[in-house]
């Protein structure tokens, strides 16, 4: 039974892979610098419909749409940077999956220097009270009774147990 | 100091938390939705056919003057069913125009779905290709925009919008635009 299935999901999953290749495939350019930027620009850039995927991944109508209009633009002579402004006007930074640096973002490339910082504080603080503790002094009281009883054979301690 | 930093550092991730999951229940919000850069800017331009008659074109200049909906639909589209009739009881109210851009459908499926569950549309413009759509970012259906009379976009929602949404947010944005004119 479990062979059976093992082997059923190995046949979907040999027979899916070269389909979504092939999309892709579907896209040609005469020059090669074009083809590499085209490629990169759709990794570069977030699915709208499914969030954690990218345009070049993505079989959602929308990735296929946009996949189409961006090949369209390329192949009529706009850059990657006139692909780049195209998208965010009209979906934002979110499609970028490389967000740019402004007020805005300040917090998703800073937040986490941020966190490490109240981290580290917080560590020293911890490691600086435990050392404060450990050196403690003994009373004189208290030192000749430490002396007595680690001056007491050891087997005798282990009788008290 | 740090007899108290031990109560107030949990009680103050408690109240973060809480503040975000509180944001989680209200109905309205969702997760996916995205800031739209439009807000501000011109609807961008278009030139289609109406849903209703093929060989009657709309263009953006032709919704200039008024303030309106914009409510992105479709008939493959689950939401927009449920929403429907939110729209339809908004509609009544003659409040506000509300325009249809029919996302990526089939004509007659479109036509038989207004006939059927009502139409509360003024008109609908027919985006075969999903091109006018791209240009409003549209990323999902519904999404619903209100547009001012000079032909900016005012705000924008993505997902099904809740009669409480028109009654609280919608609907006082509207009664405000249309006092500036």
């Amino acid at each position: 039974m479990f062979v059976r299935i093992f082997l059923l999901s190995l046949f979907f999953l040999i027979s899916v892979t070269p389909l979504s290749a092939a999309t892709l495939a579907d896209y040609t350019f005469e020059d090669a610098q074009k083809a590499a930027d085209f490629r990169n620009v759709i990794e570069e850039m977030r699915c709208l419909v499914c969030q954690n995927e990218s345009l070049a991944g993505s079989n959602a109508e929308l990735a296929v749409d946009l996949r189409n209009e961006i090949f369209d633009m390329m192949t009529a002579g706009q850059d990657k940077d006139d692909v780049i402004q195209f998208m965010v006007a009209r979906y934002g930074d979110f499609v970028l999956y490389d967000p740019p640096m402004k007020p805005s973002t300040y917090p998703l490339w800073f937040g986490p220097l941020f966190l490490l910082l109240i981290g580290a504080v917080l560590l020293i603080r911890a490691l600086r009270k435990k050392s404060v503790a450990q050196e403690t002094e003994l009373s004189d009281n208290e030192q000749q009774r430490l002396d007595t009883l680690l001056k007491q054979p050891s087997d005798s301690k282990d009788a008290k147990k | 100091m740090s007899r108290y930093l031990r109560f107030l550092v949990p009680l103050a991730i408690f109240a973060v938390i809480a503040a975000f999951l509180f944001k989680g229940l209200d109905e309205n919000y969702n997760p996916r939705a995205i800031p739209s850069p439009l807000i501000g800017k011109p609807v961008p331009e278009f030139s289609l056919p109406l849903l209703e008659q093929p060989d009657t074109q709309i263009t953006n200049k032709d919704l200039l003057g008024k303030v309106y909906l914009l409510n992105v639909w479709a008939t493959w589209c689950v939401s927009c069913r449920a929403e429907h009739e939110t729209l339809v009881q908004l509609g009544r109210m003659n409040k506000v125009d509300i325009y249809g851009l029919n996302w990526k459908d089939d004509r007659v499926a479109a036509q038989a779905w207004l006939r059927q569950l009502g139409n509360p549309y003024a008109a609908n413009i027919f985006d075969k290709k999903g091109r006018t759509a791209i240009d409003l970012g549209v990323y999902g259906a519904p999404e619903t925009f209100l547009v001012d009379a000079q032909g900016i976009i005012r705000y924008k929602h993505a997902g099904p919008v809740s009669p409480d949404l028109i009654r609280d947010k919608i609907l006082p944005m509207v009664a405000e635009l249309k006092k500036k004119g």
